[in-house]
């Protein structure tokens, strides 16, 4: 490495300005890459992500939409389709509901119904995730709706490098990306280099080596999952950490890896428990690894309710450096 | 802002209608509901600020006028589908404050257990369908809930509160279209703040005026000085009637303003501050108070009166709402089914 990107990578961004970056950068490097969702302009995102963006690039390539989330991706499914390389903002995950079937129904299924001679190079970008007490229309985690959708891809990034890498990944992917991010990511700090950089889809990252247990989790609970790994490095439990970063395709090999290593398997996801993205990583684990496991595996993740208002209630609904903890626990009794 | 804008300014600035009846007591009742939902959301702004209410709230101060004057031209027992910006609707259709408050709060006293909180607020015991998070998530279910009322023979009607924004949004036009079909007892009524979120609306619809819309389905549509409250409850009253007597839907477009940013931490950029000016100008509680005194229906020591009651009404609710508890552990797992 040399001393100037040394220098770069200690430089400190938020989350939500990574994600800014990425798609300046590569707004700047392809003509065909254009943003549009609502609120985007002016307002710079309901998170203020594409701040700057409008101001430099103008309404024809930061549109503001009106309210119409099946539209927005269903325009930029057909953009897609015929030259550029649109990225769509849907506001909150929680809509992504109204775009079920422009995304599941179309975006997912036209290159391989018209015998791979289209492609649908479009990055839908979302946000989820529970912790403002939004109540149940603004806080859900749906990726496991999406993790069953073949021909598209689901990535979760939860660090601002992985935010920036992954976010150019998938504009220059030739298949329909849902980039989904976390809101109570945005503020979050970290080290991310200033030039063009990828990192693969599909690709987990052990964030934190180690050898008596290993947690896969990604998003916003990869840092409940680093406290609770500090917690219990107290006490000489050494928890190895996983971060899935895309969803779909899993990296069942990196997953396999370490449980061949620890022998014991955590699975911590935001998303309600029945049907969650755990049922799939779990399965996975007890198909490819059965013999290494020392105990079952086990799941913390959400509970099957929609997700309350009251701090009170919506704090018990997912995961916590305590429940993280316990499960951990119970894998090595 | 732009030309086109202007119109909607230009006709929301007639003068407040004079001609329409109203009792004393009736002036009494828009009053104290308007200053109701005025403090009630100015107190909220106040503990968002503090961070006593936690989570995002969309505030419904300027547009007092609608709430209230179109739930005083339908009956106790008739329904209402509300939205995100729902706090208003649910004051005029007659929700407790206490009850209220407390559910923004997330209290357990709240009227949804602190389950719902401000984006799902609702006392449905007032024939609140619910305030809704997704924007025209309520037009379904106020289309059904007319369908109920015809298919059941009854004799109610339901007001369908939406955003000029939400006209945007594909299942508005399945269900003016169904409503329209099958003549349902429904009024589509539309919130025109001139903006959704950010967003003007001539920067997201080519078509300004959206009564036009309701030409595609054959349903008769008007509009209104939204910061008129009688104006609002007799614009009302007409779409009751026709949907009353079985004659069907009809739009009604409600032009009015928000004072406060779409949420807290909004700077505004979209709108400029003489826009702003002017409508508080018009400020509907101002109007209406003026209104009062000058056709000798109230005194000004009985405007003061409803203020200062108002006044007490919210702080009380505030320390109901403050002092309550939270929801027991025990409760998440609670109502997930009947
Ligand atoms: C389906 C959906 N898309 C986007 C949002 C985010 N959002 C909340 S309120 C709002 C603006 C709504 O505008 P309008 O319907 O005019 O109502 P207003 O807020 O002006 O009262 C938006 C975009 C949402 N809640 N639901
Ligand atoms: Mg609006």
């Amino acid at each position: 490495m040399t001393a100037k990107e040394t220098k770069q990578d200690q430089r400190i961004l938020t989350y939500g300005q990574a994600i800014n970056e990425a798609l300046d950068q590569e707004m700047a490097r392809d003509q065909s890459v254009f943003v549009m969702g609502e609120d985007i302009a002016i307002y710079g995102g309901a998170y203020s992500v594409t701040k700057g963006l409008w101001e430099k690039y103008g309404d024809e390539r930061i549109r503001d939409t009106g309210i119409s989330e099946g539209a927005i991706v269903g325009a930029g499914i057909g953009a897609a389709m015929t030259g550029m390389r649109p990225v769509v903002e849907i506001m909150y995950v929680d809509f992504m509901t109204l775009v079920m079937d422009q995304l599941c129904n179309q975006a997912a299924k036209l290159r391989y119904m018209f015998g791979g001679k289209i492609k649908v190079p479009l990055t839908i970008r979302t946000e989820g995730g529970a912790g403002r007490t939004l109540g149940a229309h603004h806080s859900q985690s749906l990726e496991s709706w999406f993790m069953h959708i073949p021909g598209i891809k689901v990535v979760m990034p939860a660090t601002p490098y992985d935010a920036k890498g992954l976010l150019l990944s998938s504009i220059r992917d030739d298949n329909t990306v849902v980039y989904i991010e976390h809101k109570m990511l945005y503020n979050t700090k970290g080290p991310v280099p200033e030039g063009e950089y990828t990192i693969p889809i599909g690709k987990a990252e052990v964030k934190r080596p180690g050898k008596d247990v290993s947690v896969f989790t990604y998003s916003r609970q990869l840092l409940f999952c680093q406290e609770a790994a500090e917690e219990l490095a107290n006490e000489g439990i050494d928890v190895e950490i996983v971060d899935l970063r895309t969803l779909l395709p899993l990296d069942v090999e990196t997953i396999v890896e370490s449980v061949r290593k620890t022998n014991r398997a955590v699975i911590v996801e935001e998303d309600t428990i029945t049907g969650g993205s755990g049922a799939e990583i779990g399965m996975r684990i007890v198909e490819e690894a059965f013999d290494y496991l020392d105990a079952p595996v086990k799941r913390v993740a959400g509970a099957d309710v929609p997700m309350p208002k009251s701090a009170a209630l919506e704090s018990l609904a997912i995961p916590s450096k305590q429940s993280i903890i316990k499960g951990i626990r119970e894998v090595l009794q | 802002m732009t030309k086109s804008s202007n119109k909607t300014k230009t006709s929301a600035a007639k003068p407040v209608n004079k001609r329409s009846e109203c009792s004393k007591e009736q002036a009494r009742h828009y009053l104290r509901q308007m200053m109701h939902i005025r403090k009630f959301e100015d107190k909220m702004m106040d503990l968002m600020s503090k961070n006593i209410a936690q989570g995002g709230s969309h505030l419904y101060a300027g547009e007092e006028a609608v709430a209230v004057g179109a739930i005083a031209a339908i009956r106790p027992d008739d329904y209402i589908a509300s939205t995100h910006r729902g706090h208003g609707h649910c004051v005029a259709k007659g929700g407790k404050l206490n009850e209220l408050m407390a559910e923004i709060l997330g209290k357990a006293t709240g009227c949804c257990g602190g389950k719902g909180g401000s984006l799902h607020l609702a006392d449905v015991s007032t024939g609140n369908l619910g305030a809704n998070g997704v924007v025209a998530g309520g037009l379904g279910i106020a289309t059904g809930a007319a369908l109920s009322i015809k298919m059941r023979k009854d004799d109610k009607v339901v007001i369908c509160f939406f955003g000029d924004g939400a006209m945007n949004e594909g299942i508005v036009h399945e269900c003016m279209n169904m409503a329209s079909k099958w003549e349902l007892p429904i009024i589509f009524l539309v919130e025109n703040n001139l903006y959704g979120m950010s967003v003007a609306i001539a920067r997201s619809s080519r078509l300004e005026d959206h009564t036009k819309r309701a030409v595609a389905y054959d349903m008769p549509s008007s509009s209104v000085d939204g910061q008129d409250v009688l104006a609002v409850r007799d614009a009302v009253a007409t779409c009751a009637q026709r949907a009353r007597d079985g004659r069907g839907p009809s739009m009604l477009v409600a032009n009015t303003y928000r004072y406060y940013g779409h949420s807290r931490s909004d700077p505004r950029a979209y709108r400029t501050r003489e826009e702003e000016a002017y409508w508080h100008d018009r400020d509907p509680i101002k109007l209406f108070s003026a209104q009062c005194i000058e056709t000798g229906i109230l005194s000004e020591n009985e405007v003061k009166a409803v203020d200062d009651s108002t006044t007490e009404d919210i702080e009380q609710a505030t320390q109901f709402a403050v002092d309550s508890p939270m929801p027991e552990a025990s409760e998440l797992y609670t109502d997930v089914y009947a």
